[in-house]
């Protein structure tokens, strides 16, 4: 029998590391215990990777997704909501939200779904590495115009988004060392594209085009030569600012909501310990992610951020997806759910620029609170789900519940949730309506079951509910 | 409560930076053609306004109302020391905040003064998925139209009505605000005011009767959603909504055209629609980009830059130019790009000032000259 703040941590521990987990894949973590689970969820390779086979048989459009929604979001859905390996798929994540690349330009799904693919490989990997393959990644390429710039012409778009969003952060670097690094990236650009007609759209590549690079002296933070956008990347990952940024990044994704990135370089973190303590994690380690990760996981201050994280769209579709059960198989009807996190502000492989997306209490407006509310509430309302009829088993199995105990007990099912006080006396007051749940008869469970439903609505439509 | 004579702003949010060189050309200037030998408009494209100035002929709708005297265009528009980023810059314009970060809208302010007391929670509808900082204000709510205006609205699944009243009473009881609680206390305030604006906002396309055809575009819905609502006389004072990417640093010329082409339809057929209702004449529409381009072009589009171009649109707006296009010479250029003469607040001061009739200090923070085109 797991003790209570167990199930709740690790409850806790998988939503953040992951999208969530229901009651018995809780106990059964628990029973393994919470330091040997964070290192199962660092340890991706030892579990089956996603069925990339069944995804097709399915749905063989997401095959090629083209740069049409919703195929490439079927594709990357699918992924999120069927994976063994949570960390991987949410370090994918993660890095989707700092490197932001949008399909509104770069108008092909299969490219953008390569580059979550190289997020999934090597986002736990090493950063140095991981920055020196996006700088090869044709998709970002082609998303900041890198193949646009010319020794002869040059174009600063990514040299700028680099530094500014995904190293260093602004106030880090001057607009001189924009240029420079710019002109250290001149040919770094994709071999010619074939025209998508007749046959549709083939796969880019990079191509380094010495013809087109800059070779003239450079000068970028304080160093020279002739440097090559490797060396750019070399010089940044040295520096303090960068371990700190990509470091705050990990916190406000892991572990609390920190104001916009915008505001970094002149509001500072609201826990400085933790943000050194990463930052020494991975200066130490060489850029090396994991042992950040590990460190994050297995601190205090992440194991008190119960509840500090405003769930963003995606969290609020996977989890309730994955809680519910039944989309393991990408049947007809995931192409809309797969529109869902879009609806709620967060369009999945389309980011509105390359500054991401506005996260934490930002993804709560008038519009979009609406749309979770809506989406979670007709899901769990659905009693012949697999997840909701896990938990009414769990109830039925009580016998006989009072108005109290059921709101308990679903509130601990279902997460588990904690609700303020005001909050707990509205469910309460609701099931006091309907008097005892019982399930003696057959007409007993039935009203039971519908009862049960009703109250999770009203669990996932208040305010609680919409953080992790 | 608002009738239809009140003043009403709608603006529309060009993201990207909006290329001020392309949009208002200065044909005439041959450092225009020498610096963009690739994304310069040729003459026999352009629509002239005088002897100095043309559009692109994709903006030939937006011609029209400057020969009706009817568009003001803003010169060189910005502020100092823009730090090009479009978030950044995007906030400075939408909090009047450019040495710190901001988080209070210059419209959330707007609405603050206009309904204090949160009679009216439809005072500002956004047509978007998320809330735009510029409305953003605690305590002041704003309803942001995500998807088709006939189905906004909590637990759509519910219709039967003693049941939704239930489940919706049950909803305000459970989202009672607490004072102090920061994100909680946001959302109550947000669920509360969804609640009551949804069931306002609902008769608007129900009321809606119009001859006027918009075309099938984002822009346009947005424009038609606006129109819906403005005609409904349900006290909506503001309205917002953006389009875009404008952030053409390659391929720009056929990305800006058909930008241009799509907001030019769009805006055409709005202001088709209020003349026809007679619901012009308290109406301006401000148009506005967070930063406009390089002056030299990057062999194919622009990067960017500082100084833009900012318009008025109204029945009661008058025509002309406002300002002065800052210089193109090397020179007189700052890092490369076109030097701001022109204080963005100076325009927000004026609309403050001249047509919602409120102190404009507060707002933007401070005292900017301002324009003439409210006359």
């Amino acid at each position: 029998m797991a003790h209570t703040d167990d199930i709740a941590l690790m409850a806790h521990l998988m939503r953040r590391a992951g999208f969530g987990a229901g009651r018995d894949e809780l106990e059964a973590r628990v029973a393994k215990g919470y330091d040997a689970t964070v290192e199962e969820l660092l340890n991706p390779e030892a579990q089956p990777p996603v069925d990339h086979y069944t995804l097709l048989r399915h749905q063989p459009s997401a095959l090629l997704p083209g740069g049409v929604p919703p195929m490439g979001n079927v594709n990357y859905m699918y992924y999120l909501v069927t994976t063994q390996r949570p960390l991987e798929e949410k370090m994918a994540l993660f890095w989707h939200h700092v490197f932001a690349t949008g399909n509104s330009k770069v108008d092909n799904y299969d490219q953008l779904l390569e580059q979550i693919d190289l997020f999934r490989h090597h986002g736990m990997g090493n950063y140095r590495a991981l920055l020196l393959k996006l700088a090869k990644n044709p998709s970002m390429i082609f998303w900041l115009d890198n193949n646009q710039n010319h020794g002869t012409e040059v174009n600063e778009n990514w040299g700028r988004e680099l530094l500014e969003l995904f190293s260093l952060g602004a106030g880090n670097y001057t607009e001189i060392d924009v240029r420079e690094a710019s002109r250290a990236f001149t040919g770094w650009s994709f071999e010619t594209k074939l025209p998508r007609l007749p046959y549709g759209r083939f796969p880019w590549k990079f191509q380094y085009r010495p013809e087109d690079h800059d070779e003239g002296e450079k000068t970028f933070l304080g160093h020279q030569g002739n440097l090559n956008g490797e060396d750019i990347i070399n010089i940044v990952v040295d520096q303090p600012a960068c371990a700190k940024f990509i470091c705050r990044h990990l916190y406000n994704f892991f572990v609390a909501d920190e104001p916009q990135v915008p505001a970094w370089n002149l509001e500072p973190p609201r826990d400085p310990a933790a943000i050194d303590l990463l930052t020494k994690t991975f200066r130490e380690n060489k850029c090396a992610m994991k042992p950040v990760l590990r460190t994050l996981f297995k601190s205090d201050f992440f194991k008190n951020a119960r509840y500090k994280h405003l769930k963003s769209p995606a969290e609020v579709v996977v989890g309730t997806l994955r809680q519910m059960g039944g989309y393991e198989i990408a049947k007809p009807g995931y192409g809309e759910l797969s529109m869902q996190p879009g609806y709620m502000g967060q369009d999945l492989l389309n980011p509105p620029s390359v500054e991401g997306w506005h996260t934490g209490q930002e993804w709560i407006n008038s519009g979009s609170l609406m749309a979770r509310i809506n989406f979670v509430a007709e899901q769990v309302g659905n009693t012949s789900a697999p997840g909701v009829q896990a938990i009414i088993k769990r109830l039925q199995a009580m016998g006989v519940l009072q108005p109290e105990q059921m709101v308990d007990t679903c509130l601990d099912l279902l997460g588990p949730i904690v609700v303020n006080r005001d909050t707990k006396k509205e469910l309460v007051d609701q099931v006091k309506e309907w008097g005892e749940i019982r399930w003696d008869t057959d007409a007993d469970a039935l009203l039971a079951a519908k009862r049960t439903g009703e109250l999770l609505q009203l669990i996932v439509a208040t305010r609680e509910y919409q953080f992790a | 409560m608002a009738t239809q004579k009140e003043p009403v702003l709608v603006v529309v949010q060009l993201t990207g930076g909006n290329d001020y060189l392309n949009t208002v050309v200065p044909y005439n200037n041959p450092l225009y053609r020498d610096n963009r030998k690739a994304v310069s408009i040729g003459d026999n494209q352009i629509l002239r306004l005088d002897g100095e100035y043309g559009v692109p002929s994709f903006l030939g709708p937006l011609k029209k109302f400057w020969d009706q005297d009817k568009l003001a265009i803003m010169h060189g528009v910005g502020y100092l020391d823009s730090p090009r980023s479009h978030f950044r810059s995007m906030d400075i314009w939408h909090t009047c905040e450019p040495d710190k970060v901001g988080t209070e809208g210059w419209l959330g302010r707007v609405i603050r003064q206009i309904d204090p007391n949160k009679e009216n929670v439809i005072t500002a509808v956004s047509f978007g998925p998320c809330l735009f900082r510029a409305l953003s204000m605690p305590g002041v709510p704003v309803a942001c139209v995500a998807g088709p205006l006939e189905t906004y609205g909590f637990l759509p699944g519910i219709q039967e009505k003693t049941q939704r009243q239930a489940v919706l009473d049950r909803f305000q009881r459970m989202y009672k605000p607490i004072p102090g609680s920061g994100v909680m206390e946001y959302m109550a305030t947000t669920g509360l005011d969804s609640l009551k604006g949804a069931d306002i906002l609902k008769v608007a396309p129900g009321k809606y009767q119009s001859d006027i055809k918009y075309p099938d575009t984002p822009i346009a819905r947005k424009l038609k959603g606006i129109a819906q609502v403005h005609f409904a006389d349900l006290g909506t004072r503001v309205f917002y909504c953006d389009h875009g990417s404008f952030d053409t640093h390659a391929g720009q010329n056929p990305i800006h055209a058909s930008l241009w082409t799509a907001l030019n339809r769009g805006l055409e057929a709005f202001m088709a629609d209020l003349r026809a209702h007679n619901k012009a004449d308290n109406v301006i529409v401000l148009i506005f980009s967070e930063f406009g381009r390089r002056v030299r072009d990057n062999g194919s589009g622009t990067d960017h830059g500082a100084a833009g171009v900012t318009f008025v649109l109204g029945e009661k707006v008058k025509g002309g130019h406002y300002g002065n296009m800052p210089s193109l010479e090397a020179g007189k250029l700052v890092q490369g790009d076109l030097n701001p003469n022109q204080d963005f607040r100076g325009i927000y001061s004026t609309i403050l000032d001249k047509w919602l009739h409120m102190d404009p200090v507060p707002i933007v923070n401070g005292a900017y000259e301002q324009l003439g085109f409210l006359n």
